[in-house]
């Protein structure tokens, strides 16, 4: 396996980067980050993601990857010799955590969204319990795939981990945005602690976003309408 | 012990085709239990409370849902026969790319030109000629969009069409014409046994469609 020059085109905000750079330093693989300017898309990106022109791209030895699940996927399997496995070896473990990480993206994030672009308080108490049925759902899958470790993916941090785990400050962020407490130490204790240990895993600490740096960004990003 | 593979799922979906494809292709006998989504059965809610969708795959007793979730376990538990991942890790990813691309994109124009009418099926028939216009150049001159090998992405998308006749007629645009290399492409997949057996009459889906549309629409 040929080792090229890495390099992760991204933004220290975005969930779907800090997916990349949680696998990249699992693997202890060093890379260039080129952070993307808000409000504009490079050349590279474009140029190296033509489909959805989106980040995080990654691109090892001038070949692009594309899609934050898939190139955790990626990383794993190109440098699968480096530190622990990332998915899971048994291919019912694996499926159950594909089945999760995906329904992070495809329901869950989406209700997440949705807290910080409600408009008035009706929309925003029925966004709140969305995400709070969908967290419960995330509450009981924790109990299940962990088995009684510390982590989705047992003893390490692993795929649906770091799928869901990225969400941490963001989540945070909305919790402030909606003053309602999203990630509750009673209603979701596993997940609750959960969330304590992944922020403190050494390939997280260092790229979770601190919390007022991304409220302010996130006011950028999601406006409030003028009253 | 022996195996047990049950599939949940629907005679039509593009869904489940993509999971019996992979169970032929492994060789792998199963039992196909066909639902009617109107009445959807206890087996299948409890197998897949979170979505109560079909295709759900149960061996041994445990349920795995999702399509493409489905194909990749199949890969993983029986490899020997029939790869439908490649090897290499980039082209993984490719396929693993491409067939989520097909996914995205394709849910909500589908649902579109099933179920709407007028400007609403209007743009969806837009979306849907992006779809194919994406992967008509993506597949090139290749056999397959793997290379010359039929792998995952094929899988994920040639149940779609069985049902390009069906779009052709009632959104009233050509796909036959417009994309001979996709429609190369998809007589190419059906010299497969696996695909041949499992993709559905394309006459039968329209009936199918066309009817649902009459009672449901009121459209003649």
């Amino acid at each position: 396996m040929v080792t090229g020059d890495v390099k992760l085109i991204g933004s220290w905000a975005s969930v779907f980067v800090m997916r990349a750079r949680i696998a990249l330093n699992l693997k202890s693989i060093s890379y260039e980050f080129l952070q993307e300017t808000y409000g504009t898309k490079s050349e590279l990106l474009l140029k190296s993601n033509p489909v959805h022109k989106k980040m995080p791209v990654l691109i090892h030895a001038d070949k692009p990857v594309c899609e934050s699940n898939i190139i955790v996927q990626y990383i794993d399997e190109a440098w699968s010799s480096y530190g622990p496995s990332i998915l899971p070896s048994q291919p019912y473990d694996r499926a159950i955590a594909r089945f999760w990480a995906a329904y992070v993206d495809d329901k869950w994030f989406i209700a997440l969204r949705s807290i910080l672009t409600a408009r008035g308080e009706e929309e925003k108490k029925a966004a709140i319990a969305e995400v709070e049925e969908r967290t419960d759902h995330l509450e009981k899958a924790f109990i299940d795939c962990s088995n009684g470790k510390p982590f989705f993916n047992g003893d390490h941090i692993g795929y649906l981990d770091i799928a869901l785990g990225s969400f941490l400050g963001w989540w945070r962020v909305v919790e402030l945005d909606a003053n309602h407490i999203l990630l509750d130490e009673t209603k979701t204790p596993s997940l609750f602690k959960w969330a304590e240990r992944f922020c403190n895993d050494p390939a997280v600490k260092p790229l979770m976003p601190e919390t007022t740096k991304l409220a302010e960004f996130a006011r950028k990003l999601f406006p409030k309408p003028q009253a | 012990m022996a195996e047990e593979v049950i599939l949940l799922d629907y005679w039509a979906s593009m869904f489940g085709m993509r999971t019996r494809i992979a169970l032929e292709e492994k060789g792998v006998k199963y039992e196909y239990r066909e639902e009617d989504l109107s009445n959807k059965s206890s087996l299948l809610l409890e197998m897949n409370p979170i979505h109560k969708k079909i295709p759900v795959l149960i061996h041994n007793g445990k349920p795995i849902c999702e399509s493409i979730v489905q194909v990749e376990y199949i890969d993983q538990v029986w490899p020997g026969t029939n790869p439908i991942l490649p090897s290499d890790p980039y082209q993984r990813a490719q396929a693993r790319f491409w067939s989520d691309y097909i996914d995205k994109k394709t849910s909500g124009p589908c649902k579109g030109l099933h179920r709407e009418t007028g400007k609403k099926q209007e743009a969806a028939k837009m979306e849907f000629i992006e779809v194919l216009k994406t992967l008509d150049s993506e597949l090139g001159d290749k056999s397959f969009f793997g290379g010359n090998e039929f792998g995952l992405v094929d899988i994920a998308f040639i149940g779609f069409y069985s049902w390009f006749r069906t779009y052709e007629v009632i959104a009233n645009f050509s796909i036959v014409a417009e994309y001979p290399k996709l429609i190369a492409w998809a007589e190419r997949c059906l010299k497969r046994e696996s695909v041949a057996k499992v993709l559905p009459d394309s006459d039968k889906v329209l009936k199918s469609v066309s009817d649902y549309r009459k009672k449901i629409l009121g459209i003649n």
